[in-house]
């Protein structure tokens, strides 16, 4: 019997835009994760340090959980769907070779082109100001956005965004502190933040884009715009920053079209694996 | 607030208390650097509560408390070492009275 109602269920979604969709939100964890934990061991004091790994190790562990998740909905897609659905060789090989796929080949075997992070979250640390910067405007995001995942209508992502909400509500509680204390610190610590603000402003449109797999699922990535350009200018109010006047915003992440920074973060993250295949330690 | 600053590249010092889950009271933890209050709680949340440690944190600066001098110690507590009817084990509990 076919059935041509419009409803939300979760079986109205194709697998593989849920694939596709899980995979983002998988992607955004992980880079932002590896990014983060670049700061171990060079935080400007052992305090900031320590609070930049935890934060680094809950978006890893919230990554761990939707590969978990991602690799189960690609193990159960028909083999036709399978063998199409990542161009990466290293991957390809082993999905040709029948076996099943898990998290670390998620992780490990993805060139750049099939990765769907958000431009945003691959930028580089450069200074304290950027990596503030950087997490202030995901943070805000994220908190918005697992607010609404966690009653999304696909009962595993409504259960990790419910985890990922309170570790979430801390992050951003941490990015908006220090955005108020640099913008409204020191000229100098002013300047620097004010310029890594302008600098990422137009990674931000990414984030907000609209998603139609995400609103099938209960959330809708572009009615958070206004909520999140509220907290942002509450913030930047607090902190005597401007919001930057650009409208221009650079986009495809989601597309798999990356800056040139992903490269590395990928060299770094996959070398082990792909010079020693399946090596466990 | 006047702050007393030796070094000026370095945050003030901060004591942390965190009370257990299972603690009535909160125990010295350690210390941290931090630029004011707000910002050592953070700290201490990150340094002192991340394997489930706490519930509470108080943080005090570290100037603020005042110790007893090493030098006076004989004559503030040597005293006490032969007055041991003071600890109330000296004493015999009616079985009516719980929770001594």
């Amino acid at each position: 019997m076919q059935s041509n109602t419009n409803s939300e269920s979760p079986s109205s979604i194709s697998a593989e835009a849920r694939l596709e969709y899980t995979l983002q939100l998988a992607d955004d964890a992980l880079i932002i994760g590896h990014r983060l934990s670049e700061w171990c061991g060079h935080g400007p004091i052992l305090e900031q340090d320590i609070a930049l790994t935890n934060t680094a190790l809950d978006h890893l562990g919230r990554a761990r959980s939707l590969y978990q998740y991602a690799a189960e909905q690609f193990n159960n897609l028909p083999a036709d769907a399978k063998s199409k659905f990542f161009t990466s060789i290293a991957l390809q090989q082993l999905i040709a070779s029948g076996s099943s796929i898990g998290e670390d080949d998620l992780a490990s075997l993805r060139d750049g082109w099939d990765y769907r992070n958000a431009l945003l979250l691959e930028q580089p640390n450069i200074d304290w100001a950027y990596t503030v910067a950087r997490s202030f405007f995901y943070d805000s995001f994220n908190f918005l956005y697992f607010k609404q995942l966690s009653v999304s209508t696909d009962a595993t992502l409504a259960a990790i965004a419910a985890k990922s909400l309170k570790e979430v509500t801390y992050h951003l509680r941490w990015s908006k502190e220090w955005v108020i204390r640099l913008g409204d610190g020191t000229e100098e610590s002013h300047s620097r933040m004010q310029t890594a603000v302008n600098d990422l402003w137009m990674y931000t449109g990414e984030l907000l884009s609209p998603n139609n797999t995400a609103q099938q699922t209960g959330v809708d990535s572009a009615a958070l715009k206004q909520p999140w350009t509220d907290i942002i200018t509450d913030v930047f109010k607090e902190a005597d920053l401007k919001l930057p006047a650009g409208t221009w915003m650079q986009e495809g992440g989601r597309n798999g079209r990356h800056t040139e920074h992903l490269g590395y973060i990928l060299a770094e993250l996959q070398f082990m694996q792909r010079a020693y295949p399946g090596m466990e330690w | 607030m006047e702050k007393e600053i030796t070094n000026k590249n370095e945050w003030p010092l901060w004591e942390v208390f965190i009370r257990s889950k299972a603690g009535l009271d909160h125990k010295h933890a350690g210390s941290l650097h931090a630029s004011d209050a707000e910002m050592a709680i953070e700290n201490a949340r990150d340094v002192y509560t991340r394997r489930m440690e706490g519930v509470s944190i108080w943080v005090v600066e570290s100037k603020n408390i005042h110790a007893s001098d090493p030098g006076d110690a004989s004559s503030l507590y040597e005293p006490a070492t032969d007055k041991i009817y003071r600890h109330p084990t000296f004493y015999n509990l009616p079985d009516e009275v719980k929770y001594m």
